[in-house]
């Protein structure tokens, strides 16, 4: 990976910016038991959410508005997972929920409490990419890239599946990842190729 | 989004109890369709009743047929053997519908509570009797290629858009219900509505209660196609979609059963074919 990213900038600000506003926010917790194992949140309360996300144990405090994708990427600065459409037709922001791929644009964070998350930063181990990501970069499967991350969490998610033995079925169950740039003959290409190698995703 | 109370819940009684309680609420369980209209301020419940946590999710088979619990993810219930072995028209429709990603999310229940795709419907700018009742329709006089040929009103034209509910209403389910006075069984013909002069009721659900299994009875079907016709090969609405369920024997139809998707307000049987 370039070191020099020109982005590197604007992403650290991100991360920064995020980090102060949770120091700075007050985060009350209001939660009532009630009748019924209820667990309550009134308007503008926060909910307690334990999730683990890249193996990690996150305890946190959302209001139930906030989506999966918004409490990554705005209270956490996992801005790895992108937000394309947020209404659940691009793909970009595509994450696993107990091993499943899903939108986490459409997923409240709450309705996830105590589920095992992984994000594109959760692929690599340690310096080694995951065998997705290096099909991705040697079959350039990206052009501006924006889409890639929900792209290689897909792929994933569509080979556990056991949806990659055909390029047709590819073509199929990766229909909800939009590239605009077009790279997908590229996408295609590199998923059979991780499918052929036979390691485990 | 606009704000709004959350409670969750860990059984059915407790779900229908708490619905009780707050008349402006709603359930929700994948949230695909929900979260989507909340944030276009289509939808805007007071509170919202998570159900993900009841013990909704199992698939089981008797003689009788097949028990599909309402939390089972469209993508479980699409690659569920007995669903694949025996009821492979369901299995066809619901890979037909959205995305994979979609489909992990999106449940059995909630695949037949969600609305219209109908753009007039979505955008708040746009009169829809059926968003806002009385306040016209825009898309009568508007773009409407992908709206009702059947059972429409002077109210309504929009169509309702799954793909599961049409394979359903071909094999004759039936749709298991909880609420506030007890359990109730829904013929799957019955379950959907047409707009006449109350389009913002997509069902008959009374206030209240809640979609807790489907029922699929055991048929004699074994040959069987969904054919579904859009503007792109995948992850499109229906223009026009079809659920064919056949029992053949030695070269002849036996029996049949054929119901429509996208063309009405609910999935549409072609009971004179029939």
């Amino acid at each position: 990976m370039d070191n020099n990213c020109k982005n590197e900038g604007r992403r650290d600000f991100l991360k920064k910016s995020t980090a102060i506003a949770v120091l700075t926010a007050a985060t009350p917790i209001l939660l009532k038991a009630a009748e019924n194992d209820e667990t309550i949140a009134a308007y503008f309360e926060k909910v307690p959410l334990e999730l683990e996300i890249n193996g990690q144990v996150h305890k946190l405090s959302v209001e139930p508005r906030v989506t999966l994708l918004d409490l990554l990427r705005e209270q956490l600065g996992l801005t790895g997972t992108k937000k394309g459409c947020d209404h659940g037709q691009c793909g970009c922001c595509t994450v696993h929920v107990d091993g499943k791929r899903i939108n986490s644009c459409l997923s409240l964070a709450v309705t996830n409490h105590g589920k095992k998350i992984t994000t594109i930063e959760g692929l690599a181990k340690g310096e080694e990419l995951h065998p997705m990501q290096q099909a991705f970069m040697k079959h350039d499967g990206f052009q501006c890239g924006y889409c890639t991350p929900g792209q290689i969490m897909s792929a994933i998610g569509c080979i556990r599946e056991g949806h990659a033995d055909t390029a047709e079925n590819v073509r199929e169950y990766m229909s909800g990842n939009i590239c605009r740039c077009g790279a997908y003959p590229n996408i295609v290409d590199a998923i059979m190729e991780v499918k052929k190698g036979g390691k485990p995703v | 989004m606009i704000n709004f109370e959350y409670t969750r819940v860990s059984s059915a009684k407790a779900a229908v109890s708490t619905k009780a309680k707050h008349a402006a609420s709603q359930f929700i369980a994948g949230g695909t369709n929900l979260v989507d209209l909340m944030k276009k301020g289509v939808t805007a419940p007071q509170r919202l009743i998570d159900i993900n946590a009841l013990p909704l999710k199992d698939i089981s088979n008797d003689a009788k047929g097949l028990t599909i619990g309402a939390l089972v993810p469209n993508s479980v219930a699409a690659e569920n053997n007995l669903v694949t072995e025996k009821y492979p028209l369901l299995a066809m429709a619901l890979n037909a519908g959205a995305s994979a990603q979609l489909r992990n999310m999106a449940t059995t229940g909630g695949n037949i509570m969600q609305r219209t795709r109908c753009p007039y419907f979505y955008d708040i700018t746009m009169p829809c009797n059926k968003r806002q009742p009385q306040s016209g329709c825009g898309a009568m006089e508007g773009y409407n290629r992908m709206h009702a040929i059947f059972g429409a009103s002077e109210k309504c034209i929009a169509v309702h858009p799954s793909d599961m509910c049409v394979a359903l209403a071909a094999l004759n389910a039936t749709v298991h219900v909880s609420g506030a006075k007890g359990e109730k069984k829904i013929s799957f013909v019955d379950f959907h509505r047409l707009p006449g002069d109350t389009p913002q009721l997509d069902n008959n659900l009374q206030t209240g209660e809640l979609i807790t299994a489907v029922h699929i009875p055991s048929n004699r079907f074994n040959k069987s196609y969904y054919l579904k016709v859009r503007d792109r090969l995948s992850y499109a609405f229906a223009l026009v979609s079809v659920a064919v369920a056949l029992e053949v024997s030695d070269g002849v139809i036996k029996s049949a059963s054929i119901a429509m998707g996208g063309v009405a307000h609910k999935p549409w049987r072609l009971t004179v074919v029939s």
